[in-house]
């Protein structure tokens, strides 16, 4: 299943659709970066809105994409984790440590905006 | 001397009456099926209704049960439990009698009375219905007993089922009682937009330190906050087990973008905080509620002014 990589001016918005394979999180990872060199992006949003849980593995991978990312000199904001999810994700040590969360798109933007805002 | 021949004579008799079903090698004079005498027994039951209320109501009022309800309460409840028990007897089924028990239950326990009171008077009426079967059929003991055998189980399991239903009825009233405690006491409050202050006072188990959490998370979602301030000034104490739930839940609520800021430790937590090696890099602590407040304005942006200095 692919992940649809939008463009937001600056900014790549990527949504993940409910259970993604962990051969999924793979090709993300590889897209996501070649898409933030083809436009030169600022920033990628992650929504994860739609995902019920949250394995090791694809949190790992997460933060794998916000530091490759982030050595292309943009910034990754995770947004869309369900209450119930954080809780579980908290419990089995998965804090997503050093990439920034948002509430849902919105804030995920107004983040962003923000952060290059300070940078310029 | 004629008096002990009969008794001889009977006896064989009575061996076999006692085994279950044993119809088949009596003699004429003892061929009564369970569910005959059962019948019998009821009808006995019914057609002495009031003395044997009567009676059973005095029983309790010299026994000085039900002291919570008055007198007229107790009639009309005895009334209830007499015919919803006899109706057991007779239909051999406990589910209306269990229902009942437990419905009247729901009305007794708010008035305060006690289990030992109503497995009591359960117990008084079986044995003030056992008095009259002696009564009636004490000359003829071998119909007793087996009038009894039909008796006995019956009456255990009613006097069973009304004191498990009265049970049940306590354990569900005192588990909704501890929830409605501790959705009290763990209030989430708004005070301004986007800032939401949880005050903890008293003890902190496991389980409300996880209700705590999943609260506020809710919180969070729904008034969008961006800062919390979890004050627990009024935490006395709090053990590893809870100290990591608190780490948990500034975790958990960076990952829905918003900021913790805790305040009001003492000297106690702090030292339990230390110990279990909590990076206090990743937690934002501030002294006292005032404070933390004062942060999370700044945080948000607001500058706070008496009017006074603006002009």
């Amino acid at each position: 299943m692919e992940v649809p990589i939008l463009k937001q001016g600056e900014f790549l918005i990527a949504t993940f659709q409910a259970a993604l394979s962990d051969q999924d999180l793979e090709n993300l990872r590889r897209g996501l970066v070649q898409q933030v060199v083809k436009f030169r992006s600022r920033g990628v949003i992650v929504d994860v809105t739609a995902m019920d849980v949250m394995d090791s593995f694809a949190s790992r991978t997460l933060r794998e994409i916000a530091h490759m990312i982030r050595l292309r000199g943009a910034e990754t904001v995770i947004v869309g984790i369900q209450p119930e999810v954080a809780f579980a994700m908290v419990q089995l040590g998965l804090t997503l440590e050093g990439v920034a969360a948002a509430l849902d798109l919105e804030e995920g933007l107004a983040y962003l905006i923000e952060k290059f805002k300070n940078i310029d | 001397m004629a008096k002990r021949e009969v008794l001889t004579s009977e006896e064989p008799v009575n061996s076999d009456a006692k085994t279950r079903g044993g119809r088949a090698a009596d003699p004429p004079v003892s061929s009564e099926e369970p569910s005959e005498l059962l019948r019998e027994l009821v009808a006995h039951l019914r057609q002495n209704r009031n003395q044997l209320r009567e009676e059973w109501v005095g029983r309790i009022a010299e026994t000085r049960l039900l002291t919570a309800m008055s007198k007229e309460e107790i009639f009309a409840e005895a009334t209830s439990v007499y015919d919803s028990y006899v109706e057991a007897l007779e239909t051999e089924t406990f589910e209306a009698l269990q229902n009942y028990a437990r419905n009247l239950s729901e009305r007794i326990i708010p008035r305060g009375v006690e289990t030992h009171e109503v497995v009591g008077i359960v117990l008084l009426l079986r044995d003030v219905l056992a008095r009259s079967l002696f009564a009636k059929y004490q000359t003829d003991f071998r119909k007793l007993n087996r009038i009894l055998d039909a008796y006995e189980p019956a009456a255990n399991r009613i006097a069973n089922t009304v004191a498990v239903g009265f049970v049940q009825e306590r354990e569900r009233v005192i588990r909704q009682q501890q929830e409605a405690i501790r959705e009290l006491s763990t209030p989430v409050l708004q005070v301004r937009e986007r800032l939401l202050i949880l005050p903890i006072i008293g003890l902190i188990d496991p389980q409300r330190a996880r209700q705590l959490t999943e609260q506020l998370l809710r919180g969070i979602r729904t008034t969008r906050a961006k800062v919390v301030v979890i004050d627990i000034t009024g935490v006395a104490a709090m053990d590893v087990t809870v100290a990591n739930h608190l780490v948990q839940t500034v975790e958990a609520s960076r990952l829905l973008g918003a900021t913790v800021i805790v305040t009001g430790l003492s000297p106690e937590i702090a030292q339990t905080l230390v110990t279990i090696g909590v990076d206090l890099g990743k937690m934002n602590t501030v002294g006292d509620l005032q404070g933390g407040i004062e942060q999370a304005e700044r945080l948000l942006g607001y500058k706070v002014m008496a009017i006074a200095e603006t002009r």
